[in-house]
């Protein structure tokens, strides 16, 4: 199947065109290739035995009658895998952080209700199901540790022995010198507590895999829906005790992931395991209930934060305590640090802070552990800052967006009182853009007409920038053990004169196979036909960090771009000996090199015809073949992405529900490889950010047993729910990339729960009442309004 | 270890019509139409997202209107005839409404859309004057995680439209050469 | 999520199902459309040992008024058929049913859910529930022992329990009189679900014109079972339409009832959901 028709760009200029996705035929036509899509011979399917307790000794675990249920192969408890532990780690001192073992499957401890205790192998999904009906564990229960208060509170109950006060992690950083004289003497000093619902990423495609032992290569195969294929492969190695080589893992086709997927599973692990126990190709594909109480999850986060300012407005300090709830267990490789640290390093976002302390922590809970998740922590703290700004411009008299014009960074590169540098963005810019946007389309009048009818309107805003392209400098001041941040690509031409390259990191839904060969074909001047991207196979791919942080475009297609220009050289050094000029006098160009002097030129074709099939051709030194090797990483401090979000909200009385009338984004993510990528990227994520403002919530009861293990109760919002969204861009180029681009993945989900709080608050003014924690439900709003009456 | 894979579970012979072609499947009752189209007939195409009827990944037509071919057992199904996503294309081109999909980006991971897809083949067939409001309603019934829906919902407002205008070219006999805007209409590219 | 192994039988005709049903007792289940039951089977919330597939009985769907003007549904009318049956067979006196349909799910879950299965699952807050409730419907049941005819009044008995006997079937269920100026209003935080409450409402207007000779005020998810609500048809009967009446049968319905707090919302926020909602039902009503 042919790809759609491009729209044709000018010459060598795919690079902005809203070019026609490669993987959409495919995935139109019912051709795609996902994991549960695979059938391998005598393939067989595995379920988990999960706790049905959150915290608890497991005092007997007995799996007897799970074989005899027809249809089961095999049951294996821990003790029957006896596999490695997962284990996260940081480089700081045990006062800073504490390494928790994750267990691939629990042994005499369970730390969460949905947590694996077993696996039961059958012929289908459906036996493997009776399986799990037949096993018998007793547990001796112990008291759950269901909120972060309760994880905090003296003589709490410990989730791992280990971690006193329940604490994983607890940094503070910063703390300017002066700080406590800034807030003593400031004219305005605002305040705001809020605590964010947990929430589940829920990519569409559950997580899921299918290990299969290859004799012929005498190695594992994982097909796994994972960002991050490498990072599989060598937990994979470790847990199986396997030498890393003898694990390949290859991704599908991928239904989303959103952060969820970029960690390793241990659901993934103790299926390599079975299958290898069992010589027989084993398939998991978790189910909608698991996904919704055993799957990672994100976002519970307690924020108390203060904020000084003088008269005009202009901040002067903020202090911020910042607890996360990160369940039962550190994920691999980003641990339970992944939260607070990013909160705590980025919080000062796009406004000039002068003085700056913080103190984070992350708590562990009886929950199903986090992950990151889309914006990491970023969508809360622009939540509080955006909402200190609007409470301290209410204190002053200042309109909402006044103020923050007086605080937003304007010069760069600017480095904060959090020790990090902005590369140059548009903050103002988006800002105005954004506001008169809104004004124009007259939803100031409306606005106030409405009012006087007696109905309830709301504006509201958000300014942030999003720290895209993390390199290994930038990771390593997490201090993870394990560092991620370049990226390397192969570009290899055939003897047809077509490339292929590789790239570590891995598309769930980002249009990599059409982005990052738009970068190729620009850089060697080919048609975007002739140019295949091939990503996720650990085989295939020297190695990779997958996608994450929004990195795949700015570091990834950095390294596409650096590799094909090489092989761009080595073209042109065997087109210097046919053509028997310098190389410095040629261009590359529609397939061939070129002497733009008198227009003499060879294709690739046939220098790729020599290059492999007629070597003897080649120049000395020369080698043989068509290939270059090139990677790339972001020194410093990354590059930043930003955007202004405006929303107009009514609030109806009587039932509460926040509707949602006018959505308005302006961002600059630098260059837009593809407008149209880069739109529905921002899009996507809105909606994923309205979805955590309004709707979506993970709930459990007192005893820790998950509530809302449906999509009856976990609400992911619908198209009535979501608004049209218009976006405008601004291009503020990246320096240091290699294509001026900058990450998109995530902005949209960061900017939107702040915008829409404050516009919900914005139209609850009359009734003093002011909402911050989230998700804000008409419930809420409706006791909210009835104070009014 | 025995393995017990062989044993038999009560089956029974079901007949199946899926995209025009007769299949007969031996299967447990219990099995719901979605699973013995993907792993009995390997039609991989229809994905399974939540099976309780909500996400609609798995929106299939039987006799014409879109279901949840999660909330079936494939028994249910005999007599009727199913079509999933991989009748919308038979040979190497898009039909308009696939078309449409790719050109207003109304997808992402690609993983709900055959499930759109499905949704707005039936629903167009049977209210091909749609509003665009009415359209976002039907587009309501699934779940997409990646798009924020307004792509999805223009697609296939442009779809109706283009199909309108089509069938208006006809009635009006100035366009012999016109496509009809027929469900399956395909169109070159 | 797979459900547990069952027996399936499909039924050739009323009788039979109804014998199936006498022969395997308390293990067995009517299957119709399936959009609530498959569900639960698929999260073992439900695990019938025999399903008795009712899906492809004739005779059973389809619409018709008869003489009386009474509305006749057939229980394996799908809600889809109802929303877009022709104005003939589904006139103006029964709009508020043809309204209501697009509250009940989506439209796949339309085009197979029945109207029988809706009725039969007893859901507090089903559309059809509330209407039966609302327009004194009479729901016909099949069994060994022959067809009874049940009030709605008497047919819901409690959270997913009805009147039913476990070897009956519902084939029919008859709105004896038009409801021309009857609406449903309902709300959910998400488009599609069930409602956290649900109101309908029926009036009758004088036939001199003016005002009301009286109503009908119906509440779904304020108890096991749609209640119907006498203090607020109280505030109806002799009263001048308007804003000002309607809000005041509002209130007093909300003030009428005990309705529960749950995750879908405390008994408070539910009487402030009562209020608007019975107010726009009548609001609905009047303008039909």
């Amino acid at each position: 199947m042919t790809a759609p028709p491009p729209r044709t760009p000018a010459e060598g200029a795919w690079i902005g065109a809203s070019v026609g996705r490669r993987e959409d035929p495919r995935l139109l036509t019912g051709r795609g290739r996902f994991t549960d899509d695979l059938e391998l011979p005598g393939m067989l399917h595995a379920q988990f035995v999960r706790s049905t307790v959150a915290h608890a000794t497991v005092t007997s675990l007995d799996l007897s009658q799970v074989r005899r249920v027809p249809g089961v192969v095999a049951a294996f408890s821990a003790e029957d895998l006896g596999l490695a532990d997962i284990t996260a780690r940081l480089g700081r001192p045990l006062t800073e952080f504490v390494p928790t073992g994750m267990p691939v499957l629990a042994r005499d401890r369970v730390r969460y209700a949905g947590e694996p205790l077993a696996v039961v192998i059958a012929r289908d999904a459906y036996a493997a199901e009776d399986g799990l009906e037949a096993a018998k564990v007793t547990y001796e229960t112990r008291t759950p540790v269901t909120s972060e208060e309760q994880a905090l509170a003296p003589d709490a109950p410990l989730v791992h022995d280990e971690a006193a006060a329940n604490t994983l992690l607890d940094v503070s950083m910063f703390a300017t010198e002066g700080i406590d004289a800034t807030f003593d003497e400031a004219p305005c000093v605002v305040h705001v507590e809020t605590r964010t619902g947990r929430q589940n990423a829920l990519p569409l495609e559950t997580r899921g895999v299918v290990a299969s032992w290859d004799h012929r290569e005498d190695q594992l195969l994982l097909q796994t829906s994972t960002q991050v294929p490498h990072q599989v492969r060598t937990t994979a190695a470790r847990c199986l005790g396997l030498d890393e080589r003898a694990v390949r893992v290859v991704v599908p086709d991928m239904g989303g992931g959103f952060g969820q997927k970029c960690v390793v599973g241990r659901e993934e692990i103790a299926v390599g395991a079975a299958a290898m126990r069992l010589e027989r190709p084993v398939k998991w594909i978790e189910d909608r209930k698991d996904a919704l109480s055993a799957a990672f999850l994100a976002r519970e986060q307690h924020y108390d934060v203060r904020a000084a300012f003088d008269e005009e407005g202009r901040i002067l300090g903020l202090d911020a305590s910042i607890v996360c709830d990160m369940g039962a267990y550190s994920c691999y490789p980003f641990t339970a640090g992944i939260e607070p640290l990013m909160a705590s390093a980025e919080m000062p976002g796009v406004y000039k802070v002068p003085a700056y302390r913080v103190r984070a922590r992350a708590v562990t809970t009886n929950k199903a552990p986090t992950a990151p998740y889309r914006g990491v922590s970023r969508p809360q703290y622009v939540m509080v800052m955006e909402r200190l700004f609007e409470r301290a411009a209410r204190e002053l008299g200042l309109g909402p967006t006044d103020i923050r014009r007086r605080n937003l960074i304007t010069e760069f590169p600017y480095t904060g009182v959090n020790n990090v540098t902005y590369d140059p963005g548009s903050y103002l810019e988006s800002l105005n853009l954004c506001e008169s946007s809104l004004r124009e389309e007259g939803w100031y009048e409306m606005k106030e007409k409405a009012e006087g009818e007696g109905r309830h309107i709301g504006i509201g805003y958000s300014c942030f920038s999003e720290r895209t392209g993390y390199g290994s400098a930038a990771f390593a001041q997490r201090k993870m053990e394990v560092v991620p941040g370049f990226d390397i690509s192969e570009a290899r031409m055939d003897t047809s004169g077509a490339l292929v390259v590789t790239t570590g990191t891995m598309s769930h839904g980002q249009s990599h196979e059409t982005t990052l060969a738009q970068i190729a074909a620009d850089e060697l001047g080919l048609d975007i036909a002739q140019v295949r991207i091939h990503q996720g196979d650990t085989d295939r791919i020297t190695y990779g960090w997958g996608t994450f942080a929004s990195r795949s475009v700015a570091i990834g297609g950095s390294a596409v771009r650096l590799a094909a220009g090489k092989l761009g050289e080595k073209l042109k050094v065997i087109a210097a000996s046919v053509l028997e000029t310098p190389a410095e006098d040629l261009e590359l160009g529609q397939g061939l090199v070129r002497r733009p002097r008198d227009g003499r030129a060879v294709t690739y074709r046939e220098l790729a015809d020599i290059a492999y099939l007629k070597a003897h051709l080649l120049p000395k030194d020369v080698e043989p073949g068509l290939t270059a090797t090139a990677s790339f990483d972001a020194l410093g401090d990354g590059t930043f992405s930003n955007a202004t979000h405006g929303v107009v909200v009514e609030l109806h009385e009587g039932t509460g529900q926040v509707e949602i009338l006018r959505y308005v984004c302006v961002e600059d993510c630098g260059v837009a490889i593809n407008p149209k990528v880069v739109e529905g990227q921002t899009r996507g994520g809105i909606a994923q950010g309205i979805a955590g403002a309004l709707f979506e919530q993970v709930t459990y009861d007192e005893q820790g047993a998950p509530s809302a293990v449906s999509f009856m109760e976990y609400k992911v919002p619908t198209a009535l729910e979501i608004p049209e969204v218009t976006v405008h861009h601004l291009e503020t180029p990246c320096a240091f990339t290699e294509t001026g681009a900058k990450g998109v993945g995530e902005g949209g989900t960061i900017g939107a729960p702040a915008a829409v709080l404050n516009a919900v608050n914005d139209a609850l003014l009359p009734t003093g009442v002011e909402l911050d924690d989230t998700p804000v439900t008409p419930e809420t709003v409706a006791g909210a309004l009835e104070r009014m009456r | 270890m025995t393995d017990t894979t062989r044993q038999a579970l009560q089956q029974q012979l079901i007949g199946l019509h899926v995209n025009g072609e007769d299949h007969e499947v031996l299967t447990e009752p219990r099995r719901t139409l979605v699973d013995v189209l993907r792993h009995d007939l390997r039609l991989t195409g229809t994905h399974v997202g939540c099976e309780h009827g909500i996400c609609g990944a798995c929106t299939v037509l039987l006799d014409g209107s879109p279901v949840r071919a999660c909330l079936m057992f494939a028994a249910q199904a005999e007599g009727s005839e199913i079509r999933t996503v991989e009748s919308l294309a038979p040979g190497r081109e898009l039909s308009d409404l696939q078309q449409a999909f790719s050109e207003h980006h109304g997808l992402q991971c690609g993983f709900c859309t055959p499930g759109f897809l499905m949704l707005a083949e039936g629903f167009l067939a049977e209210r091909p004057e749609a509003s665009k409001e009415e359209i976002r309603e039907v587009v309501a019934s699934n779940l997409c995680r990646c798009t924020g829906y307004q792509s999805i919902v223009e697609a296939i407002d442009d779809c109706a439209t283009s199909r309108r205008a089509a069938l208006r070219h006809r009635i009006e006999g100035t366009g012999e050469d016109e496509e009809a805007p027929c469900s399956s209409a395909t169109r070159s590219r | 999520m797979k459900p547990a192994a069952f027996t399936y039988h499909r039924a050739r005709d009323v009788e039979g199902a109804a014998r199936l049903l006498a022969e395997l007792g308390d293990e067995a289940k009517i299957i119709a459309g399936g959009q609530s039951l498959v569900a639960m089977m698929n999260f073992r919330l439900a695990r019938p040992a025999h399903l008795v597939d009712i899906g492809g009985l004739t005779g059973l769907d389809g619409l018709r008024t008869d003489q009386d003007g009474a509305l006749h549904v057939g229980a394996l009318t799908t809600h889809h058929a109802m929303e877009t049956a022709p104005p003939e067979v589904l006139g103006t006196e029964f709009a508020v049913i043809r309204d209501a349909m697009r509250w009940i799910g989506h439209l796949p879950i339309r085009t197979r859910g029945t109207v029988g299965g809706s009725l039969a699952h007893a859901d507090s807050t089903a559309e059809w529930c509330l209407l039966a409730l609302l327009l004194d419907a009479v729901l016909v049941a099949r069994g060994p022992r022959g067809e009874r005819r049940i009030e709605a009044a008497d047919f819901f008995l409690g959270y997913y329990t009805t009147a039913l006997e476990p070897d009956e079937l519902l084939t029919e269920v008859v709105f004896p009189r038009p409801a021309p100026r009857a609406a449903l209003a309902e709300f959910a935080e998400r488009r599609g679900d069930f409602a956290v409450v649900s109101a309908a409402v029926d009036l009758e207007l004088a036939p001199s014109g003016g005002e009301l000779s009286g109503g009908r005020v119906a509440l779904g998810g304020v108890a096991p079972s749609p209640v119907r609500v006498p203090e607020a048809e109280e505030v109806l009967n002799g009263g001048m339409p308007g804003p000002e009446l309607f809000a005041r049968c509002a209130a007093v319905a909300a003030e009428s009832v005990n309705p529960p707090s749950d995750a879908n919302g405390s008994a408070r926020y539910r009487r402030s959901l009562i209020r608007t909602l019975v107010a726009r039902a009548c609001e609905e009503a009047m303008a039909r």
